[in-house]
């Protein structure tokens, strides 16, 4: 089915919560298949959730691993300790990322996650969003002897410094992108014997551009009063289609129908709870680990998150609504990657330039 | 006669170690008295191209905490308690008015804590530059020097601005030649400290290390070369004791008391101790573009580090190599707490002692801690149970 023609009519009753129905089925689709490639032993890279390069890995048919979403899930459903035991008791101290302590003990286990196994890594892929990031994959390297690739994306310098496209600066960071981007693709051949093919690159470019403008579309919907979601707690599910599905014409179909689903109550009026009296604006992620009664806590006041910078960062940045030019797919991915890559980082580090404007 | 040769070298130690532990920047502020109108421009650790400083005729300050001697207080209310001591004292060595002769504050992405400094350090120091200094993260791509030298070409042209003035080539060249020959000078109080530790602790060499990071480097040349002078006619007897190597002090540095203890019982032969000053580890070329020699150095002439990855130089590798240079038998694995890449490093090193069965301590501090009993018993046993091996 195309995107652009209209979804089957629906009850109404169907279209309303479909997102959410629809998210937890691909996600359980997706681990699913993890659980296969683990059994299969099919080549799999492990990207973080800021700058996953989904786009160039995918055109390898690489199984994508979101280390993040594996440790996050493990604390939503409330088994962290047992692996951050495990990987205390290996050595790492409690001043570490519980994400890293949390995966570290995943796989000191055997990589059996509560949501299915986990494939080892062929390559792993850490942007420098995070500085933890290449310190995580260090650890991969050295359990499994797998390629790491530090996909370097340039981020702000101070206080509002910022480059525009054109500008020198901003090119001369796009060179330095779009170079590793050709070694990374160097580095995918190695990895799984595939030559690479410069059209799935741009089919997969293509995907995200649909995706990028219907999410932009539903984070712009929840301007509504009341907000058709919670950003905080469905925001989570959508998030994980966005990482996991991105460059697939399934995550973009997925975000076409959440977009006509907001779109729906927007028209009918309906929000998250009954009475919405006080509307939240979410910065640093939820405590998952107690997920259910951090969203009540603000529920039961009548507060919604109607926005959240979490889905601005760890969704990849998409919220912008960016839009490749395929016709020039890596110039245009470097481009992007630095553009949304610096939103996220500039986002935690120069909070101050980004929090006055959303 | 004795008597004098050793005060000969205590009359260069001593003011060294004054100024390692004085936390109102003594020399800073006599070197802005002398040179009015001139400028002072902060870093943060681990390694800063201090070249680019020294040829604007500014002079480079390392901002690398305040260990015990100042408390946190307004700086706490600015960030988190889970954030190493380094990073607070630092800034609240701003807060607290200390570095206010400072014109500009520069942090690298060492690590998100580091990077996260230049935007807190902007936002409440008003009218400083306060940026980030960008060294690539990606040391295997093909780009990484290039680019890197450009970076420079950014700083240096932000330097140009604070300083009023043209940086040339040949006051580059200039710098390098003085660096270069600082970093000699400092490989050879290392040699001394491997060679014949009784003559040189590490403590002694540490402090005259740092003396460089609140001076001109010419001063501290000549300090260093009248130390190194000194050194062979000091009395010393060598002492049946384990020879160890200190990995752990890159970035937030251990008490100077931490390392005595240590040093009432072993040798340290090596260390990474103020790592950045040493980072670079032969002579940066003197010709062709400067900033491009400095670019290409970082990388291609170096040591390594915890906060750096470098598919070339793995750090479990790294350390077993400057164990065996330094014909170390055991080695002192310390971490500054809630240092991420520290701690992170820190587990795998010791999985790799533990196969090649070297023998090593875990140490964890913090700058500021004052404390130091338990830590010498766990020394004195670590020590003990290697004698007696
Ligand atoms: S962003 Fe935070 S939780 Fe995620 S890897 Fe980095 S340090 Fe860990
Ligand atoms: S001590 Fe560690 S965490 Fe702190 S600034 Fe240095 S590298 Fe970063």
């Amino acid at each position: 089915m195309s995107v652009t023609q209209a979804p089957a009519p629906q009850k109404e009753g169907e279209l309303v919560g479909r997102g959410r129905r629809d998210g937890n089925r691909l996600f359980k689709e997706w681990y699913a298949e993890l659980d296969a490639a683990a059994e299969g032993g099919d080549p799999s890279a492990y990207v973080f959730v800021m700058g996953s390069a989904a786009e160039v890995l995918k055109a390898f048919d690489l199984n994508l691993v979101f280390p993040e979403i594996n440790s996050l899930q493990m604390a939503v459903r409330k088994v962290s300790l047992e692996y951050l035991n495990k990987a205390e008791d290996y050595g790492y101290s409690t001043d570490v990322c519980g994400y890293v302590k949390a995966d570290v003990g995943m796989h000191l286990d055997g990589r059996k996650h509560p949501n299915g196994r986990i494939p080892k890594p062929s390559i792993v892929v850490a942007t420098n969003m995070c500085n933890t990031y290449v310190k995580w994959v260090e650890i991969w390297q050295r359990m499994y002897g797998c390629k790491v690739f530090v996909l370097d994306i340039p981020g702000q310098r101070g206080i509002g410094w910022s480059t525009e496209p054109g500008s020198e600066q901003f090119e001369n960071d796009r060179r330095y992108v779009q170079s590793q981007l050709e070694e990374l693709i160097e580095a995918c051949v190695a990895v799984t014997g595939k030559p690479f093919k410069i059209e799935r690159l741009q089919e997969n470019l293509a995907h995200v551009n649909r995706m990028a403008a219907d999410w932009s579309a539903v984070l712009k919907l929840n301007q509504n009063i009341p907000a058709p979601f919670n950003a905080m707690a469905d925001g989570l599910t959508y998030m994980g289609v966005l990482s996991a599905y991105r460059g697939t014409e399934t995550g973009a179909r997925y975000m076409a129908e959440l977009r006509e689903e907001m779109e729906h109550k927007v028209r009918l009026g309906l929000g998250t709870i009954a009475e919405e009296r006080f509307r939240l604006h979410g910065v640093g992620p939820a405590c998952y680990s107690y997920f259910r009664r951090f969203l009540e806590l603000f529920q039961d006041w009548g507060a919604v998150y109607v926005n959240s910078e979490y889905l601005a960062y760890a969704g990849g940045g998409l919220d912008l609504g960016i839009q490749f030019d395929v016709e020039r797919p890596l110039e245009s991915l470097a481009e992007q990657l630095l553009i949304t890559g610096r939103r996220s980082m500039s986002n935690m580090f120069f909070s101050q330039d980004q929090l006055a404007d959303t | 006669m004795a008597v004098q040769v050793r005060s000969a070298f205590e009359a260069i130690l001593s003011p060294c170690s004054e100024l390692s532990e004085d936390v109102t920047y003594p020399s800073v502020k006599r070197w802005r008295e002398s040179h009015p109108g001139g400028h002072a421009i902060g870093h943060f650790q681990v390694y800063f191209p201090e070249e680019l400083i020294h040829a604007a005729g500014m002079l480079p300050v390392t901002l690398m905490g305040a260990g015990s001697r100042l408390e946190a207080k307004q700086a706490d209310s600015h960030i988190g308690s889970f954030i190493c001591s380094i990073c607070r004292t630092s800034l609240e060595l701003g807060f607290s008015g200390r570095v206010g002769f400072l014109d500009a504050f520069y942090t690298t992405p060492i690590c998100d804590v580091a990077r996260n400094l230049a935007g807190i350090w902007g936002r409440n120091f008003k009218g400083m530059t306060a940026e980030i200094l960008y060294l690539p993260q990606n040391a295997n791509a093909k780009q990484a020097v290039p680019y890197l030298r450009d970076e420079y070409a950014r700083v240096l042209a932000e330097l140009e601005r604070i300083s009023g003035r043209p940086i040339e080539e040949a006051d580059l060249r200039r710098s390098i030649g003085v660096y270069n020959e600082n970093r000699r000078l400092l490989r050879e109080l290392y040699r001394y400290k491997r060679e014949t530790p009784w003559l040189l602790s590490t403590t002694e060499a540490y402090v005259l290390a740092k003396a460089g990071t609140v001076m001109p480097r010419e001063d501290h040349n000549e300090i260093l070369r009248s130390a190194l002078a000194e050194i062979p006619n000091r009395e010393g007897r060598r002492q049946d004791r384990v020879r160890v190597v200190f990995e752990g002090g890159f970035c937030e540095q251990p008490p100077l008391d931490m390392l005595q203890l240590i040093e009432e019982a072993c040798y340290i032969v090596d260390d990474d101790l103020l790592i950045g000053m040493r980072w670079i580890t032969d002579d940066v070329p003197e010709t062709g573009d400067p900033l491009y020699a400095l670019a290409e150095s970082y990388f291609e002439r170096s040591t390594y580090s915890c906060v750096q990855h470098d598919d070339r130089k793995p750090k479990e590798e790294m350390l077993l190599r400057r164990v065996e240079a330094s014909g170390a038998q055991a080695v002192i694995l310390a971490a500054a707490k809630m240092c991420e890449p520290g701690l992170d490093e820190q587990v795998a090193y010791q999985k790799t002692l533990e196969a090649k069965r070297i023998p090593f301590l875990l140490l964890d501090f913090e700058e500021k801690m004052t404390a130091f009993e338990r830590m010498r018993m766990e020394v004195e046993t670590f020590v003990e149970s290697i004698l007696f091996d």
